[in-house]
C-alpha cells in the first residue's frame, strides 16, 4: 500500500493537529480520506455532505487534476502522487 | 458614516463570523456573504440619498461592506446604460438596453467595481500586498487600483491570455506571473498563496467583500432606467460572481422600496467551449460538471465556476434560462454590437449578446418586454479575437484619383452584411 502525502488547506488544519499535510496509505482518494478520518475523527465532518458524497465546495486534486474529471473518490493513487484538498470558493 | 454591515454569514449553514478576511466557512467550506441591517436602512437609504452621492459606484456605499471612507475606485462605476434602439430593431425586440462596462474607469471592465471594494477593504484590514487570480481583466484592474493606492501587487494569470491584458496590467508595475495552466489552475494556486503568504488575494480571502462590488452593476441599471428593473437581464457567467450579485442588487432595491418588484428574470451567457452552467440548466441537473475551457472568450473561460451553484439557483428561482454561443456567433455578435451601437466589446460581451439573441429567437425572452444585456469588458484589450476578420485595408498614394478608384470599388461591392 503506497504512503501518500495529502495537502491540507488552512480551513482544515485545526482538525488534523495544525499540520499542512498528512501522510497516509491507500489505493484510492476515498481510502486516503478514510484513513485520515480514522486518525482525526473531526476531519471528515467538513468534507462530506453524506457518506461517499463530498461537500459541494470541496475540490480534491490528484497531480493537479480535479478528481471530478477522474474517478471521483474512486480515483486510484500511487506512490509519489500529489493529492491536495482545496476549497472551491475562490476566483471569479 | 453609518455602516449597515452586520456580519459574514455562511450561505450553506448560516454560521456567522465577524467582518474579517475570510475565504470560506470553517464548518463546511461554504461561501460566506456580507449581511446588512436592511431595517435600519429603511427611510435612510433612499432614491434621494443615492442621487445625492458621487457619480461613481460609491453613491451606493451604504449598500457596500466598507467600515469607513472609500479608499479606491473614486471614479469607477456609473458607466453608461444605453437604450439600444438600432440593435433592438435589428433583433426585432421592443425595448433593449446595454449596460456598458466596456467604458469602466480605469481598466475598461466591470472588475473595477469589485476591485474598488476589495482594495478599500485591504487597506481597512491593514494589508500591504494585494493579489488576484485572473483571466486578464481582474489583473488589469488590480494592478491599476493598487498603483493608485500605493500597494504591492501580485497578479497571476494563465500563460496564454491576450497581450493587451498583459501589457494593460504590467504598465502599472505589478508583479505579474504567468501560470502554466488554465484559470482554474491559477485559482487553485492563489488559494494556496492566500493560505501561505497572508496577502490580500482579492478573489480569495477578500472575496466576500470583492463580490459585493458587483452589485453596483445592478444598482446602476435600476437607477439609470429611472428607478425600475428590466424584466429580463442577460449576464455573462464565468466564475459566477456577477449574475447572483446583480440579482441581489435588484432584490435589495425591492426590499428598500426603491423599485417595484416586476419579477426580474436572470439569464446566463456562456461560450459553447466553456458552458458548465448552461449545460446543467439545459439538462436539468442539480450540480454542474466542471469543464476544460476551449473558447475565444478567454476572459470567461472558467471551467469550474466558484459561484456556479448560486448562478443556477438564481436563474431557476427567477424564471430565467441560460444559453451558449460558438466562437463564430461570438465574433458576429461583437461586430453587430459595434455596427449598431458603436460599442467595441471583448469576446465575453459578444458571448452575452449572442446568447441574448439565441434566447430571444428561442422564445425564452419575449420580444415585447424590457431586456438589458450586460457588457462587462472592452474589445481593445484583445484585438487578437478579430484576427483575419477583415480584408486588408487599401493602401494608396495620397492622390485624389487613387481615392476615387477605391470609392468606386467599394460602391461596386455588396453592402456589409451587418447593418441595421
Amino acid at each position: 500500500m503506497p504512503a501518500i502525502e495529502v495537502e491540507i488547506p488552512t480551513a482544515l488544519r485545526p482538525q488534523v493537529g495544525d499540520q499542512e499535510s498528512v501522510t497516509v496509505e491507500g489505493a484510492t482518494v476515498g481510502e486516503l480520506l478514510g484513513k485520515i478520518n480514522d486518525q482525526y475523527p473531526d476531519f471528515g465532518g467538513k468534507l462530506f455532505k453524506a457518506k461517499d458524497e463530498l461537500n459541494r465546495f470541496v475540490n480534491i486534486y490528484v497531480n493537479d487534476e480535479d478528481i471530478r474529471f477522474l474517478d471521483n473518490l474512486n480515483t486510484a493513487v500511487k506512490e509519489g502522487d500529489d493529492v491536495a484538498i482545496v476549497p472551491a470558493i475562490a476566483g471569479g | 458614516m453609518t455602516s449597515y454591515t452586520k456580519s459574514l454569514r455562511c450561505k450553506e449553514c448560516g454560521e456567522e463570523y465577524p467582518l474579517e478576511p475570510r475565504t470560506v466557512c470553517d464548518h463546511d467550506f461554504g461561501p460566506v456573504e456580507v449581511t446588512y441591517d436592511y431595517a435600519a436602512m429603511q427611510g435612510k437609504v433612499t432614491r434621494a440619498s443615492i442621487e445625492a452621492g458621487p457619480r461613481s459606484l460609491w453613491r451606493y456605499r451604504d449598500l457596500l461592506p466598507i467600515a469607513a471612507e472609500p479608499q479606491a475606485g473614486f471614479n469607477s462605476g456609473w458607466t453608461p446604460l444605453i437604450k439600444a434602439d438600432r440593435l433592438a430593431k435589428k433583433l426585432g425586440v421592443r425595448e433593449l438596453y446595454i449596460k456598458d462596462d466596456s467604458a469602466s474607469y480605469p481598466s475598461y471592465s466591470y472588475k473595477d467595481r469589485v476591485v474598488s471594494v476589495a482594495l478599500t477593504k485591504a487597506i481597512e484590514f491593514g494589508f500591504n500586498t494585494v493579489g488576484c487570480a485572473s483571466t486578464g481583466n481582474l489583473a488589469h484592474s488590480v494592478a491599476a487600483h493598487a498603483a493608485t493606492a500605493g500597494l504591492e501587487a501580485f497578479v497571476l494569470v494563465p500563460h496564454d491570455i491576450e497581450d493587451g491584458k498583459i501589457v494593460g496590467a504590467r504598465v502599472f508595475g505589478p508583479n505579474l506571473i504567468k501560470i502554466q495552466g488554465n484559470y482554474d489552475d491559477v485559482n487553485r494556486l492563489c488559494s494556496q498563496i492566500a493560505d501561505k503568504y497572508g496577502w490580500a488575494i482579492v478573489n480569495v480571502n477578500l472575496r466576500p467583500y470583492y463580490t459585493e462590488g458587483a452589485k453596483t452593476h445592478g444598482y446602476e441599471i435600476a437607477e439609470q432606467l429611472g428607478w425600475q428593473l428590466p424584466r429580463h437581464t442577460v449576464v455573462p457567467v464565468a466564475g459566477g460572481t456577477i449574475l447572483p450579485k446583480v440579482w441581489k442588487a435588484y432584490q435589495e432595491f425591492i426590499t428598500l422600496g426603491l423599485v417595484d418588484d416586476n419579477k426580474p428574470a436572470m439569464y446566463g451567457a456562456q461560450a459553447a467551449g466553456c458552458n458548465p452552467i448552461t449545460k446543467a440548466i439545459e439538462d436539468g441537473e442539480e450540480l454542474f460538471r466542471p469543464q476544460k475551457p476551449d473558447t475565444i472568450a478567454k476572459s470567461i473561460a472558467i471551467g469550474n465556476p466558484a459561484d456556479g451553484y448560486y448562478v443556477m439557483k438564481v436563474i431557476r428561482e427567477s424564471g430565467g434560462w441560460s444559453a451558449s454561443a460558438t466562437d463564430p456567433q461570438i465574433i458576429d455578435a461583437m461586430k453587430l454590437l459595434a455596427r449598431t451601437e458603436g460599442i467595441f466589446t471583448e469576446p465575453a460581451g459578444g458571448t452575452t449578446l449572442a446568447c441574448a439573441i439565441t434566447l430571444i429567437e428561442a422564445g425564452r425572452i419575449p420580444r415585447d418586454e424590457p431586456i438589458c444585456v450586460c457588457i462587462t469588458g472592452n474589445g481593445l484589450k484583445c484585438v487578437e479575437a478579430l484576427d483575419n476578420q477583415f480584408d486588408e485595408a487599401p493602401v494608396i498614394p495620397a492622390k485624389i484619383k487613387d481615392f476615387a478608384a477605391v470609392v468606386e470599388s467599394i460602391q461596386n461591392k455588396t453592402p456589409q452584411p451587418v447593418t441595421a
